[in-house]
């Protein structure tokens, strides 16, 4: 199977580790990845404050860029990028004189998006084309004992009706399965589908710092060993703000955050280096002792 | 067919006041809402279970209670949706408010945030001697957020108001950009200004909470990203949240994507030594982990950054 890939700016930027242990192991899944060379960013919700028609029309660049790649299928990494192209591909195909119109900006660059893109992340290709039978019969290495709260954070599963949910109701527990499949135990705790903080890290530090203390907190005292988020920027703040927010709170939480790819790779068998495991702020030691990994 | 509630029940008056589940278990019509089935349990098995309804069709607003953790119209929202194999559903009161009794919350909060926003039309200039006129085209961005009917599901599951009261929330702000969008109103830059200040639009997450969870389409989220505009636009940018658009504008229009480094340094304020000093330890951790991003001028360009740059040069041209 193969799909255009949009790894966004942040698995290129700050979370490196979440760009290498994709690519390790898209190829144990047959999932053959073709980068969109020259694809901008999508806006991630922040050019789309200044305008709406600016981001969208960044995002039809990209979307028309995968077509010249011959490939329908986006593949994302990151929740703000899969849930701010599928909003722009939702106003895109309601209205084809918008479209239009927007095709006259990407003219210059003798690109046309003529609507047959599909938006999907990591997650929902691994359950929906690869399946979790398949995934299963992958993990040679499954890890009983760890106890895993996936944190969804926003742009997954929010506002449904950009993406799919209505049609695809299990994709509100795909990390719980995908969890499951990799031996693992999926841990459930109040923060689970809420705001990491990220958004507003550089703006409101301090309810940011909160979001990050409450939901690692709260997943530590439900039992989780670690966290896994299907988000870059979701990482960042919960893992890279993790100490601020501890020393904020005034305790200790070392709570490590594994982006879901590094889960999957852990249940492959891969090492921890490959899998970036030695870049985070908050170790994962306890982590790839428990998975008995190659360091 | 058979309803299994998980109602969480709070006597204020009990000699040990605390919040516990209860389950009632109860015979209803397939089409029953979660209100309907309340209703038949206050009714029928256990009269002291308190909630607030009025209108029972989706209208007052008095309605709103968690149901299986998000906040839901109980009169909106049937059984089958929730429970279609006939599983428990967990009914709570709102969050982000005091429970005054089981299922009711004290609306304090909510009105109060409400008032604050001045929710009435403020006129500049002299009496009109006949109406107020205002063109139908000018009136149709009011349509969304004048569907609200302050039933406070939006408050209830703000991700910002619960670590932070003084935020404004979701549906006061959708109330403000109704007055602020009014063509009638002669105040919008007084109340651009408040909004402009700590607790007013840049508090907002963008979760999507509010979108998700308003039963009539108001999408406050939506609202609150039109008025961070018109801040801009009016006041300036004066914030870090305003700066922060900005750069990340700048960064993208430049390079094709974003420069991560250099939107934390520009939101914070270039010459903001303190804050800049205080972030050292975190950018020194992130740097020895090997992921800390380069700035510019090493943040390198993607290939056709120059069409990216067309882009944002149209968009700004072409702005109303
Ligand atoms: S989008 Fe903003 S206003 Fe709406 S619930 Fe989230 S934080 Fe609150
Ligand atoms: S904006 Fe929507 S959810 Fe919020 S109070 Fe109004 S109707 Fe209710
Ligand atoms: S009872 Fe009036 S809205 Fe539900």
């Amino acid at each position: 199977m193969k799909y255009a890939f949009y790894p966004g700016c942040v698995s290129r930027g700050g979370t490196p580790e979440l760009y290498t242990s994709t690519i390790a192991i898209a190829g144990k899944l047959g999932i053959e990845l073709e980068e969109i060379i020259g694809a901008s960013c999508t806006g991630a919700g922040v050019l789309q404050e200044k305008g709406l028609k600016l981001g969208d029309t960044l995002n039809a660049r990209t979307f028309a860029m995968a077509e010249r790649l011959g490939l329908t299928t986006i593949l994302n990494i990151c929740s703000t990028c899969q849930g701010v192209m599928a909003q722009a591909n939702q106003r895109l195909l309601a209205d084809a004189d918008y479209l239009a119109e927007i095709n006259k900006e990407l003219e210059p660059e003798g690109l046309e998006y003529t609507g047959r893109v599909v938006i999907k992340h990591l997650a929902w290709v691994i359950v929906e084309e690869v399946g979790l039978d398949a995934l299963k019969a992958l993990v040679t290495n499954p890890l009983p004992g760890l106890k895993a709260a996936p944190f969804y954070g926003c742009y997954i599963l929010r506002p449904s009706s950009a993406l799919g949910l209505d049609q695809n109701p299990g994709r509100e527990q795909y990390l719980e399965r995908i969890i499951e499949a990799c031996g693992a135990e999926p841990v459930n705790f109040p923060g689970r589908l809420k705001c990491c903080g990220f958004p507003i890290m550089l703006i409101n530090e301090r309810n940011s710092m909160k979001m990050v203390a409450d939901h690692t907190i709260s997943a530590k005292e439900h039992g989780a060993d670690c966290m896994v988020t299907p988000c870059p920027l979701c990482h960042l703040n919960l893992d890279g703000q993790q100490p601020n927010a501890a020393a904020k709170a005034g305790r200790k939480i070392g709570v490590p955050i594994l982006h879901l790819p590094q889960l999957i790779g852990l249940a492959m068998g891969f090492s921890a280096k490959e899998l970036g495991m030695h870049q985070h702020i908050v170790s994962t030691k306890t982590i790839i002792e428990k998975a008995s990994v190659r360091v | 067919m058979q309803a299994n509630l998980r109602v969480r029940r709070f006597d204020p008056e009990a000699p040990e006041p605390s919040a516990r589940m209860q389950d009632y278990q109860i015979e209803v019509p397939e089409h029953f809402t979660v209100l309907d089935a309340l209703i038949q349990v206050r009714e029928e098995d256990d009269p002291s279970l308190a909630l607030r309804c009025s209108c029972r069709a989706s209208i007052c607003g008095s309605c709103a209670m968690r149901v299986n953790g998000q906040a839901r119209l109980a009169c909106k929202t049937r059984l089958t949706a929730v429970a279609p194999e006939g599983e428990t559903v967990i009914i709570e009161p709102m969050g982000n408010q005091r429970v005054v009794k089981d299922l009711v919350v004290d609306l304090a909060l909510f009105w109060n945030k409400i008032r604050a926003v001045e929710p009435y039309l403020q006129p500049a200039g002299p009496e009109p001697e006949d109406e107020y006129i205002a063109s139908n085209e000018s009136m149709l961005n009011l349509l969304t957020p004048m569907g609200c009917i302050m039933c406070g599901a939006c408050v209830s599951d703000c991700t910002a108001l619960e670590v932070d009261e003084n935020f404004l929330g979701p549906a006061a702000l959708a109330k403000a950009y109704r007055f602020i969008a009014d063509p009638r109103d002669g105040a919008s830059r007084e109340r651009l200004t408040t909004l402009n200040e700590y607790g007013g639009v840049w508090d907002c997450t963008r979760c999507y909470m509010c979108v998700e969870v308003c039963p009539t389409g108001v999408a406050p989220m939506d609202r609150i990203m039109e008025l961070r505009d018109s801040v801009m636009r009016e006041i300036g940018t004066t914030t870090p949240g305003a700066r922060h658009i900005e750069s990340f504008a700048r960064s993208v229009a430049r390079s094709g994507w974003l420069d991560e480094t250099m939107l934390a340094v520009d939101s914070w304020g270039r010459f903001n030594l303190p804050k800049l000093i205080s972030q050292a330890p975190l950018g020194i951790r992130a740097l020895m982990r090997g992921k800390l991003p380069k700035p510019w001028p090493l943040h390198h360009k993607r290939p056709g950054a120059e069409f990216v740059g067309r882009i944002f040069k149209r968009w700004e041209s072409n702005k109303p």
